[in-house]
């Protein structure tokens, strides 16, 4: 049951990592790179949170649906600013920018925020200490259903937009081939730009649920990102549905590592990263194999 | 037209170098002990630079985890000095663990490319990190003191690290320079203008670069063990920090990516920085350092001393060729 229990939670702390990892799904699908700075995002996604819940006393959801227009905003200037110019001058130049940027977030929370640890736990209320008994030694929290549902709605919705509607098709046209997309009329600089906005936005929700799940601090970033990186890659990467169950398996991973040794955890889940990686490029590799 | 290495500059500049590394081993018999332990932190930022540089700038590895490296070397020291190994020795045994373990990480992670190579390196810093934590034996998570090293009288022992640390920087630099001298540093230069080009030619790209990376494992080893030997103490907090990559990213950006030169004027830039801005605390610096490494990898992607080179045509140290016009041209 003990067992059970740790991929019970497993599922719901996976689920927290495929919304974290959603956004640097959708920016690898589509403009081929990874934002080294994703993780900041959403810490800073969480800081903004915080703020407003402070400033304004309001529930944290309430305060994330303010945030949420920042975000967005920010993810599409960042695209035009740093992101466009990175991209076309070689496949270093976006990991150098983005983790430049990621060394400018963090010191600039430092220096606004302190060093102290922060929570949205407190002004989430009850919901961060409801839980039901399911059967013995089986519980489920409320939060670890709320994320659950909120990362299985948001993949699902993201399904929906990028295969029904017109800005989705436009993304999918252009991570195909941009040249092409522009070929038919698809401005691909404002696509792109969407993309990293929508990306942003979703990091923004893993900050609030990394907020309300427990602490985070200036430098919380490269953690979140290094998790949101190994959901992608056990899912597979550019595929948008294996990003959660790879969230998922990750999640699992470090509850059942945890359930060995609390020090397990963080290391099953890189371990588990570390193989899927050995196994798909060694057979992908095997397959190309020439001799020479 | 002919083609040539040297230029009147770049030889008496080379020569020039002996000279700086000959007045460079005579520091610790004339400057007091915070200064050599301070020269010591520059040529560490040295020896970071050139390595990541030989992976970045030459093999088009990006790396952030070269910290794996560091840590193994570092706690190597600590390691063998514990099991009854003179310090000095222990040193060089780390460092060459760090670099034997290159060879089994490179076999994994030299598949992989750009993001994934990047954020894999990472993962493999943070998972030695782990198991270092883990060990009771190694200060757990709170660190560690290389005591043994308190034998020797602090200004010898200063003077000793000062030494190793210019060892360390002159034989993997000129391991570096010799390196991409010889024919197989024509084609180390070809993977870093074209990799695919280079594929075709029929460099064996991934041989190359597994040169770079195991090179890099050593000469990333080798500082780790001088940081230990520069400040008798380490925590894994601190030693697999992923600050030293930012550091590395930083000197490289700045100093030129793929030029031979401009790592090492990165590090001295980077080592002025920390000389005046870090007493003052605060971490206005760092986003400076991060804004500005964004801003070279944007806007001058090869860095100072890139730019420099091409518009002087200077060359201090050549690893290249260029074509010299001859000037009697013959009539065509």
């Amino acid at each position: 049951v003990t067992v059970a229990n740790a991929i019970l939670q497993g599922v719901f702390l996976g689920a927290f990592y495929a919304v974290l990892a959603c956004g640097l799904s959708i920016m690898f699908g589509v403009m081929r790179i990874i934002n080294l700075a994703h993780g900041d995002l959403a810490v800073l996604g969480a800081y903004i949170t915080f703020v407003i819940v402070d400033r304004l006393g309001l529930s944290p959801f309430v305060a994330f649906l303010i945030a949420l227009p920042v975000m967005v905003a920010l993810g599409y200037v960042l695209h035009l600013t740093i992101l466009e110019r990175s991209l076309r001058s070689g496949i270093l130049t976006p990991l150098l920018a983005t983790f430049g940027l990621s060394i400018v977030i963090q010191n600039l929370l430092l220096i606004i925020f302190s060093p102290d640890v922060h929570s949205l736990g407190r002004s989430a209320g009850s919901l961060t200490t409801a839980s039901w008994q399911v059967a013995s030694g089986l519980s489920v929290s409320a939060l670890g259903i709320l994320v659950l549902v909120v990362a299985v709605l948001v993949f699902g919705a993201l399904q929906v937009f990028l295969s029904r509607t017109p800005l989705g098709w436009r993304m999918r046209a252009t991570a195909e081939d941009p040249e092409a997309a522009e070929m038919v009329g698809i401005n691909s600089r404002g696509t792109y730009a969407w993309a990293t906005a929508l990306a942003v936005a979703i990091a923004a929700l893993g900050g609030l649920f990394l907020g309300i799940r427990s602490v985070f601090d200036p430098v919380s970033g490269p953690t979140q990102l290094i998790f949101a990186f190994e959901a992608v890659v056990i899912g597979g990467m550019g595929s948008l549905w294996g990003t959660l169950l790879g969230g998922i398996a990750l999640g699992v991973a470090q509850t059942l590592g945890a359930q060995v040794n609390p020090e397990f955890a963080v290391i099953s889940g890189h371990l588990l990263f570390l193989v899927v990686l050995i196994a798909r490029f060694g057979g992908g590799r095997m397959v190309l194999r020439v001799a020479r | 037209v002919r083609v040539a290495r040297w230029t009147r500059t770049s030889r008496l500049f080379t020569g020039g170098t002996v000279v700086v590394a000959v007045l460079l081993a005579s520091v610790p018999l004339v400057f007091e002990p915070d200064v050599v332990q301070k020269l010591t932190t520059l040529l560490i930022l040295v020896l970071l630079a050139a390595m990541w540089n030989a992976l970045a700038g030459y093999g088009g590895l990006l790396s952030v985890g070269q910290q794996a490296f560091i840590g193994i070397g570092a706690y190597g020291t600590v390691f063998f000095a514990d099991n009854g190994v003179t310090p000095y020795l222990a040193m060089v045994l780390a460092t060459v663990v760090a670099g034997v373990i290159s060879v089994p990480i490179s076999l994994f992670a030299l598949r992989l490319r750009a993001a994934q190579f990047a954020i894999g390196m990472w993962v493999i810093a943070e998972v030695i990190s782990i198991l270092v934590r883990l060990d009771q034996n190694l200060g757990a998570g709170t660190g560690i003191s290389l005591t043994q090293l308190n034998q020797y009288v602090p200004n010898f022992r200063q003077a000793y690290t000062f030494w190793l640390a210019l060892a360390f920087a002159i034989v993997f630099i000129a391991a570096l320079f010799f390196l991409l001298r010889s024919p197989l540093g024509t084609s180390l230069q070809a993977i870093r203008d074209d990799e695919d080009a280079a594929r075709s030619l029929g460099v064996h790209v991934a041989a190359r670069k597994r040169l770079l990376f195991v090179l890099a494992g050593f000469g990333c080893g080798a500082a780790g063990v001088l940081i230990v030997a520069n400040t008798l103490f380490i925590e894994p907090g601190s030693v697999f920090s992923v600050q030293w990559s930012a550091y590395m990213i930083f000197m490289v950006l700045v100093g030129g990516l793929g030029t031979f030169e401009g790592p090492i004027l990165g590090a001295i830039i980077l080592f002025a920085i920390l000389q005046t801005t870090v007493s003052q605390g605060g971490p206005w610096y760092l986003v400076g350092l991060g804004f500005i490494a964004a801003l070279f990898a944007l806007l001058l992607p090869r860095g100072l001393w890139g730019t420099i080179e091409a518009r002087l045509g200077l060359r201090l140290l050549p690893v290249g060729y260029r074509v010299v016009e001859s000037k009697s041209a013959e009539p065509a």
